[in-house]
């Protein structure tokens, strides 16, 4: 009995202890408090804090909101933070970017609460900010908000930037197309939704343009609503082994953060025999995922770019200039970006398609003249 | 248990709120962060009226689940399965919903009836599972989340992806205006402010319906006496397959109703942006409120709040993992703390037992 007693007695002294330790430190903080409270109740109007705080007032205050993926997937969301820190520096622009949690339910609430923090844009990387960003840009009139991949938004204030991305998967189904020597070439899409489907279609297309022959693989690392196949590299490098040893020597990806796996796949299936190649997508991933993976440098055939960066930069640089909401019919723009454009390419980075260079500008020209038109849909 | 045990008790859950605010202030002093400046900031954007509502919204399904998992917990019985169980039964509540239009308190009935059903089928699986072949629920309900989830993304995709719809997500059709409950706002008189969800006061109901069922009629009372004691439970005449049976189903059902709040009061479909993950959320509810009906409810009430509050830090650059790592502080600390007490007050009672032998 004694020896519970004890033991009690033990603990309620550690818990006195400790407690006596948070009492000491909340005196002092005790007037840090009061000093606090004024700037985080000032939600409303933190520009005016941070402009005390900066001898030069900010030309704007921008929020980026990443989508599921996040920074470090070596494509569109390093693309778009890119863009807006490229913009933050040239512009002298404040800036805060977010991430949602892994299931990007929380996004129209971070969306919502950059508005409410007195930024003057709010960008929302991807088509799965469409609901959000509709919902957001009513509930705040005066703010501007920008999206890419979307045009159907409904709303005064919101840019929509989008890009052909059937035109840029065309050119790389074309160099796919005269450099495969089995006649099997592969494409691996993110997750099986309309927007990777318009990839699918214009590598499918330009690759039959050459050679109607060649057989296409396709294959998606998830189905909707498990977005995951956007940021999973380890599935990413299954699908492009079990490809290439299907016989594919070309594989192309437009899966986000699972083409580091597609690309790093080429490596090891290359070391047995026959050299295949991967094509990257969004940006020039010769240099982004080569130079995190430097093994995988000399299998990257091509790049297919789509330029998110510029898109945010110009966003924000619009804002800034007090030109945003300058579309033809008054509303805010759709910004349409293409290979007539330039925010829709293909790179020759590394020289492995130099030797068919002719053809793939000859395609281009085809395009951009209309001679062409590559379809979004899968034939 | 008299006055003094249940004070006892309480302090278990202050306790842990307590030390787990210690613990995430030394790793934010660790981080280079004010702790004070931190708290600060998240009570402070935690308690602006718009939060408070959606503290509100949060905690809805928060409870309900919550109340799920208790049903199973009551008498041993672990859920892991409301997760899937939820998700499911909304995609077809809200799928099956959307097809008809009957009036208003009728449909939304309906739905939620259609949710319930579901939701209990999918539940009564694993119970079958146990009572005819053994298998433990923890197992078959964590496997039935992934089949679910499976067939999840199949329909939404395949069979009843809303073609018609202005944007790109994988989303149902939305709910006719029938099967919505409108927002509490012109009812309560809140201006200026977003909605708050018309299903409250249908969770606090379901509150009071569980403290009913439980602790209230013959069922409740086996329940409970098989989750103390089974085997003296057997031999006062419980027959624990039909009982196991009954649980899941009570459970499932439950479930079933978790998915409906942000459905009929705010999504009024099911897409992608469904809220996910509050069929795990509610097992940490249910070990916090030790699942009684009111502690549930602070239990809902402060995962709610913190989760909410902390949507600012990543504005203000604290980062947002802070929360995730305070609420596991709690659960954990809580759970320590409950089994310390419980030993305590069993030794209590068999001294007092054995004081009254003695005089």
């Amino acid at each position: 009995m004694t020896r519970m007693k004890s033991k009690w007695l033990v603990l309620f002294i550690v818990f006195g202890l400790i407690l006596t330790a948070c009492g000491g430190s909340s005196d002092d903080a005790a007037e840090e408090v009061v000093v606090e409270e004024e700037p985080a109740e000032t939600l409303d109007a933190p520009a005016t804090t941070a402009a005390a705080a900066e001898p030069e007032e900010p030309a704007a205050k921008v929020c980026l909101v990443l989508d599921i993926g996040g920074l470090g997937d070596q494509g569109f969301n390093d693309m778009a933070y890119d863009g807006y820190n490229k913009a933050l520096a040239d512009f002298n622009v404040e800036g805060t970017f977010l991430e949602p949690d892994e299931g990007g339910e929380n996004r129209g609430e971070l969306l919502d609460l950059c508005a409410a923090d007195g930024n003057d844009l709010v960008i929302g990387n991807g088509f799965l900010f469409a609901g959000a960003i509709t919902e957001a840009a009513a509930n705040h009139p005066d703010v501007n908000f920008a999206i890419t991949d979307e045009t159907f938004v409904q709303g005064e204030n919101i840019r929509s930037m989008v890009f052909a991305e059937e035109q840029g998967s065309y050119l790389v189904g074309v160099a796919a197309a005269l450099k495969t020597t089995s006649n099997v070439v592969g494409f691996v899409g993110g997750v099986d939704i309309p927007l990777i489907h318009a990839f699918e279609a214009g590598f499918i297309q330009g690759v039959r343009s050459v050679n109607p022959d060649i057989t296409i693989i396709s294959k998606y690392a998830s189905v909707p609503p498990d977005f995951s196949g956007f940021n999973d590299p380890v599935k990413g490098k299954e699908i492009a082994l079990a490809m290439y040893e299907e016989g594919a020597d070309i594989v192309y990806h437009a899966a986000g953060g699972t083409g580091i796996g597609v690309c790093q796949a080429t490596a090891e299936a290359s070391a047995g025999g026959e050299k295949v190649w991967c094509i990257g997508v969004d940006t020039d991933q010769i240099t982004t995922i080569g130079s995190a993976f430097p093994e995988t440098q000399e299998y990257f055939l091509s790049s297919m770019l789509k330029q998110v960066d510029v898109a945010v930069y110009n966003a924000i640089r619009d804002v800034v200039n007090g030109d945003f909401g300058s579309g033809s019919d008054g509303g805010p723009a759709v910004i349409r970006e293409n290979l007539a454009s330039g925010g829709i390419d293909i790179s020759y980075t590394g020289g492995y398609i130099d030797d068919i260079k002719d053809s793939i500008e000859a395609a281009r020209a085809d395009i951009i003249s209309g001679a062409v038109t590559v379809s979004r849909e899968r034939p | 248990m008299n006055l003094r045990y249940r004070l006892i008790s309480l302090s278990a859950p202050i306790l842990a709120l307590s030390l787990s605010v210690l613990l995430t202030s030394l790793i934010l002093t660790a981080i280079g962060k004010d702790p004070i400046e931190t708290f600060v900031l998240m009570y402070d954007y935690g308690t602006t009226g718009k939060s408070l509502v959606s503290v509100f919204n949060r905690f809805i399904p928060l409870y309900i689940s919550a109340i799920a998992v208790a049903v199973g917990f009551k008498m041993g019985l672990f859920n892991i399965g409301v997760e899937g169980q939820y998700l499911l039964s909304a995609l077809l509540a809200a799928a099956i919903g959307a097809s008809f239009s009957v009036s208003r308190p009728l449909h939304i009935l309906l739905i939620m009836l259609i949710a319930t059903a579901i939701s209990s089928v999918w539940g009564a699986i694993a119970g079958y599972l146990k009572v005819s072949r053994g298998i433990h629920e923890v197992i078959s309900t964590i496997m039935l989340n992934y089949i679910g989830t499976g067939i999840i993304a199949y329909l939404l995709g395949q069979v009843f992806n809303d073609e018609d719809a202005a944007n790109l997500i994988p989303q149902t059709t939305p709910l006719p205006e029938t099967g919505q409950i409108p927002s509490l706002n012109n009812l309560l008189n809140i201006e200026n402010l977003p909605s708050l969800h018309g299903f409250l006061p249908i969770a606090i109901f379901l509150g009071l319906l569980y403290y009913f069922l439980i602790w209230k009629t013959t069922l409740g009372y086996n329940l409970r006496i098989t989750g103390q004691n089974p085997t003296a439970a057997k031999f006062s005449g419980v027959d624990p397959k039909r009982l196991t049976m009954l649980a899941m189903v009570i459970s499932g059902g439950f479930a079933g109703l978790v998915g409906m709040g942000p459905l009929l009061s705010y999504h009024h479909q099911y897409s992608i942006d469904f809220p996910a993950g509050i069929g795990f959320a509610g097992i940490g509810v249910a070990l916090l409120g030790r699942n009684h009906p009111v502690g549930m409810a602070f239990g809902a009430i402060l995962f709610a709040f913190l989760e909410r509050s902390s949507q600012i830090l990543d504005l203000r650059d604290v980062p947002k993992e802070i929360e995730t790592m305070m609420s596991a502080f709690i659960l954990l600390i809580v759970v320590v703390f409950y089994e310390v007490i419980r030993r305590y007050i069993v030794t209590q009672q068999i001294k007092e037992a054995s004081r009254q032998v003695d005089d």
